[in-house]
């Protein structure tokens, strides 16, 4: 790595450390992997459209382990700007929440169940989201029955106050917090503790050791 | 008892219509299980006992009045009990030699005015009333039990609903029911296992063959069958899938077979062979067992004298297929060792990475699988044998078939729908019994990553531990009495109707059972909406299988399930029954495991619920023997105590708090008090003694004072320099805590040190101000033996004049408990040891009232009052 480019590292990384909860090493850290995973070379001046959907699946997948494919658009919850592409800042910051997250922010995952981003989550949506969350039995009469109530389950926690089907991110914010356990209610999107510990050891231990 | 009476009773036939119990062995030990559960009945459900029965039971007795005393009107030879129904009706009428009882608790009461006559009454009592359920509970419901397997939850809301005018009383008959049929069981497995150590069932050969059979059901123009299937998905523990009641009768299961050129078959397999039986199906109904054809040796020579193709069949296959198959056995036991060890035996990289990870998780699922806690209970013979190794193994092979026999290249866990249906499109025997529902069901598991078991097995542990769990729960209550005083928690009823909320319930921990995380952590929100303080809505739970589901959770990896399923067992664990069932399917131990947890929440609720369930002495050895003291001693370090904390250190607060909690239920135990000590908790109590929050402060202090007995925790409370936190807390507003550490300084004040400590952190003016929370009682024993203690330093005594201590205690010499009592007289005759203060007692009239507590039984009392009476005679005037 020349002395050039770590410089700009350097630098990119005391910007950013100043909005995420990672401090200026972590932050240097994070920025030197995301273009180790985005598989070009070091040269934080050009322009570069960051990681597409596909690689992102990838890195959910392998390094959090996470495996629901339809929640694995947690890209959208990333990709703030919505230009289909992940760039380094909003990277840094999706990984701040995902690794050092307040409550309020990972209610933010509220993002990844609004599947089409009406700022809603309406039943339909949830029916989606959990259809196969229940092994179906090949006896079962009505193979939706499962699915139907643990979407009334859902509907009754997320107390939607003006009954009109749909949860906005309000009553989902206030039934978070009621009950933590709502937090990832329609599946997983943010990793587990242990995925995150390996992740920070791997990133920050191994780069502080370069 | 309705089945063990109508099937495993061995009854004399007789032509006059009421048939005699044969006086047999099984007979015998039958009678005795049923009358060690009538007996036992109303100290241990007093609710359900009061339940009036539909019918009275009658029978002619050898009692007679004179063996009735207290509690019945006897007049001549009639007797009738003072105990009436709403409409004046006695529950018990006896006019020799015939006698009527309309209640269990009145059944119980008679068997024990019984006495050597008991087992004859019953016996009788079982004679004359062959269908004693029919009469407790009324016809409808007794139909239920009868259907065999049937348990509460299918009996349908309608059914029900229909029964019983008031909702109360359909809960207690649906608790009573669960009563009776789960004594049923337990009766029934006992008398199996003593069965069976005279004629030994031998599932295993009738197994073997049945696999051999099923794999020749699929492979096309070859195939021997068109299938094959049990007619029953659950196994007990020994092997057999008959109800237990045949079991008796010697028959392991049923099958159905359908061969390719005849009808269909329906095959009793028993000790004594296999054979036809009257078409057994999967239907609950009682026909069908009886026998319609010749024994057989074995299935494939019944099947050759019934079906020519099958015959013509076997001989050219079963060598061949015999072969392959044990050779394919040892194949995938080493393949799936291969994968365990990072192996993966595949060839394309991306498959070697699934593969892996699925070995990984069939490994938790193993775990998981492999030690069923509740196998043990229905023998306790195997009780002893390696279960966990050749369980495990046997889900080896079958976790490994699947695979080897779908031939599916293992694809990712994220692609799980397609994967199943192509399975299943592969594999056309959808319904070829148990063994095909464990590899689905080890297939669900591997794809959604969650270890819970499968239906299946889940719904085969229910049975099992309903049956086992109860049999623990009734002998070993009775063996250890003291527990049973241990007051049992009775919640109000919610006004909700009961048998709705029954029914959601179960239909909810039946989604569990085939949910996948997601899921689950949804139904286990669904099942917090109920109010799950509410009894009913707990034997609902239990009764659904949800403790085992709930459990089973908290052994996965899955933070946000084991913290939904601990916030369920916290408040269900509140139900007696319920802690003895956690115990014995070894909920604790899970417990324990999250205690060291990562995340704080979980090892506060882990805690938490230990401290509920640890209520009885069973219980908190376990937690011991997991090594759990020393986990909850580690959970009490949480920093600095501060009002003010910042939202972490609050969280560590907490684990503390409950970390208490758990101890204090633990320390009931003297062993426990002991392992407290050892792992270094007396110095971090003595640290929490400090905290501003009277929550944490009465665990803290009722550890403390329960611990006080032992000498090396006075000593230590002595020198940690706790009495003056004890002193300080006196003062408080809190009747509890006040208690608390009253009761600690009673118990550590024969002690000088401590009297003269208590003297100096000005403890003794608090303690004498207790005594006017005189409808406290149990605040009020523990300040006058407190007093009492303090008292036998006279420097103290001096000061409890100062504040009219003595006129106060003699005050308190009427109408007070017994445990009041000895206090408060134990403390005048130290008082009396000044001898003004003997003049003292005599003008409050403490005298009188003192003699006349020498007419009292109770021994402690007796010596404190004669020691007192004595000081006071030494003082002339008060002889007059």
């Amino acid at each position: 790595m020349s002395a050039m480019n770590r410089k700009i590292i350097k630098a990119l990384a005391e910007t950013i450390s100043k909005k995420v909860e990672h401090n200026k090493t972590e932050t240097e850290c994070l920025i030197r992997e995301f273009y180790v995973l985005l598989g070009e070379q070091v040269s934080p001046g050009k322009e570069s459209h960051g990681l597409d959907k596909g690689r992102f699946r990838g890195i959910l997948h392998s390094m959090f382990g996470m495996t629901n494919d339809m929640m694995m658009d947690g890209f959208r919850a990333f990709d703030k700007d919505s230009d289909g592409f992940i760039s380094l800042e909003e990277w840094i910051e999706g990984l701040s929440v995902f690794l050092r997250g307040t409550l309020d922010e990972k209610i933010q995952c509220y993002r990844v169940y609004d599947l089409n981003a009406d700022k809603y989550i309406a039943r339909e949506e949830m029916f989606h989201m959990l259809k196969n969350s229940l092994f179906r039995l090949p006896t079962e009469e009505d193979p939706d029955e499962g699915v139907k109530d643990l979407v009334e389950i859902a509907m009754r926690r997320l107390q939607d106050t003006y009954h009109d089907g749909q949860v906005s991110v309000e009553e989902f914010d206030e039934a978070v917090k009621e009950e933590n356990l709502m937090l990832e209610a329609f599946g997983t999107c943010l990793p587990d503790a242990s995925s995150i510990e390996k992740f920070e050891q791997r990133v920050f231990q191994e780069q502080l050791e370069q | 008892m309705g089945q063990t009476l109508t099937r495993a009773a061995q009854w004399t036939t007789s032509t006059s219509g009421s048939g005699k119990l044969e006086s047999t062995s099984v007979n015998e030990s039958l009678l005795k299980e049923i009358l060690g559960f009538v007996e036992d009945f109303s100290s241990k459900h007093p609710e359900e006992a009061a339940l009036l029965f539909e019918e009275p039971l009658q029978w002619s007795t050898t009692l007679e009045g004179s063996d009735f005393k207290t509690g019945y009107d006897i007049r001549d030879s009639a007797v009738q009990s003072h105990e009436k129904d709403g409409e004046g009706q006695p529950l018990l009428q006896l006019a020799p030699p015939d006698v009527s009882v309309r209640s269990f608790s009145q059944l119980s009461q008679l068997l024990h005015l019984a006495e050597d006559r008991k087992l004859k009454e019953l016996q009788t009592c079982l004679e004359e009333n062959r269908d004693p359920v029919a009469k407790i509970l009324g016809p409808s419901f007794a139909a239920h039990l009868k259907r065999e397997g049937a348990r509460p939850e299918v009996l349908s809301p309608e059914e029900k609903m229909t029964q019983d005018d008031s909702a109360t009383d359909s809960n207690t008959k649906i608790k009573l029911l669960a009563l009776i049929q789960n004594a049923d069981k337990q009766i029934l497995s006992k008398l199996v296992e003593e069965i069976t150590k005279q004629a030994e069932l031998n599932p295993t050969a009738v197994k073997d063959e049945v696999e051999l059979l099923k794999q020749r059901c699929t492979e096309g123009e070859k195939k021997l069958l068109k299938s094959l299937r049990y007619t029953s998905d659950f196994e007990f523990s020994n092997g057999c899938r008959s109800p237990l009641w045949r079991q008796a009768l010697g028959e392991m299961c049923y099958l159905v077979i359908e061969p390719c050129d005849c009808e269909t078959l329906y095959i009793t397999c028993s000790i004594a062979g296999v054979f036809l039986n009257g078409g057994r199906t999967q239907e609950a109904d009682e026909s069908g067992y009886e026998q319609t054809s010749d024994v057989y040796e074995d299935l494939v020579t019944l099947l050759r004298s019934r079906s020519p193709h099958f015959a013509d069949n076997i001989n050219n296959q079963v060598f061949a297929v015999q072969e392959p198959l044990s050779t394919q056995k040892i194949q995938h036991v080493e393949l799936v060792d291969g994968e365990e060890q990072g192996q993966p035996q595949r060839s394309s990289e991306k498959q070697e990475k699934n593969v892996h990870e699925k070995a990984r998780q069939q490994q938790t699922v193993n775990r998981t699988g492999g030690k069923k806690k509740y196998e043990p209970y229905l023998s306790k013979a195997e009780e002893k044998k390696p279960r966990k190794s050749s369980g495990e193994k046997k889900r080896l092979e079958q976790g490994a078939k699947t695979k080897m026999k779908t031939g599916l290249p293992v694809s990712s866990p994220g692609r799980l729908s397609s994967q199943k249906n192509e399975a299943e499109d592969k594999n056309p025997r959808k319904s070829s019994g148990e063994k095909k529902r464990l590899e689905q069901g080890a297939k669900t598991k591997i794809k959604t990553g969650l270890p819970v078991s499968s239906p299946g097995r889940l719904s085969s542990q229910k049975k099992k531990s309903s049956a086992g769990v109860c049999g623990e729960h009734f002998s070993d209550t009775s063996s250890e009495s003291e527990e049973e005083e241990e007051q049992q928690k009775r919640h109000p009823e919610s006004n909700t109707d009961p048998l709705s909320e029954y029914w959601q319930i179960q239909k909810l921990v039946k989604y569990l059972k085939r949910a996948d995380q997601t899921a689950t952590v949804l139904v286990l929100c669904g099942l917090m909406d109920f109010d799950l303080t509410n009894e009913a809505c707990q034997i609902a739970i239990r009764d659904a299988g949800g403790l085992e589901i709930l459990i089973n959770l908290l052994d996965t990896d899955e933070v946000r399930c084991k913290i939904g399923s601990l916030k369920i067992l916290r408040k269900i664990s509140l139900n007696k029954q319920i802690q003895w069932s956690i115990v014995d399917m070894g909920g604790l131990q899970s417990m324990v495991k999250n205690l060291d947890a990562r995340e704080k929440e979980l090892k506060a609720l882990a805690a938490e619920t230990i401290a509920n369930v640890a209520q009885f002495h069973r219980a908190r050895r376990a937690v011991r023997h997991n090594d759990g003291i020393k986990k909850l001693v580690k959970l009490l370090d949480c920093g600095p105590n501060s009002t003010n904390l910042n939202a972490n250190l609050e969280k560590d607060v907490e684990v503390a708090r409950c970390g208490v909690l758990a101890l204090w239920s633990c320390s009931k135990n003297t062993k426990n008090k002991e392992a407290i000590r050892k792992a270094g908790g007396i110095p971090l109590l003595g640290r929490l003694l400090k905290s501003p929050h009277e929550d944490m402060l009465i665990p803290v202090v009722g550890t403390l004072q329960e611990c006080a007995s032992e000498e090396n925790y006075r000593t230590a409370i002595i020198t940690e320099g706790m009495i003056k936190d004890l002193v300080k807390n006196l003062s408080r507003n809190n009747d509890e805590l006040q208690m608390h550490c009253a009761c600690a300084i009673f118990k550590c004040a024969e002690d000088k040190k401590t009297r003269e400590l208590v003297r100096k952190y000005k403890g003794l003016h608090p303690l004498v101000s207790l005594l006017s929370k005189a409808d406290n009682k149990q605040l009020l024993a523990a300040a006058t033996g407190a007093i009492w203690k303090c008292s036998i330093s006279m420097e103290n005594v001096v000061i409890f004049q100062e504040y009219k201590a003595l006129e106060t205690l003699v005050g308190l010499l009427m109408d007070q408990p017994d445990e009041v009592l000895v206090n408060v007289v134990g403390a005048l005759g130290e008082f009396a040891q000044i001898p003004a203060n003997k003049a003292t007692i005599r003008k409050c009239g403490g005298i009188k009232l003192l003699v006349n507590l020498l007419t009292k039984s109770n021994q402690m009392l007796l010596v404190n009052v004669t020691k007192a009476v004595g000081i006071c005679a030494t003082d002339k005037d008060n002889m007059v």
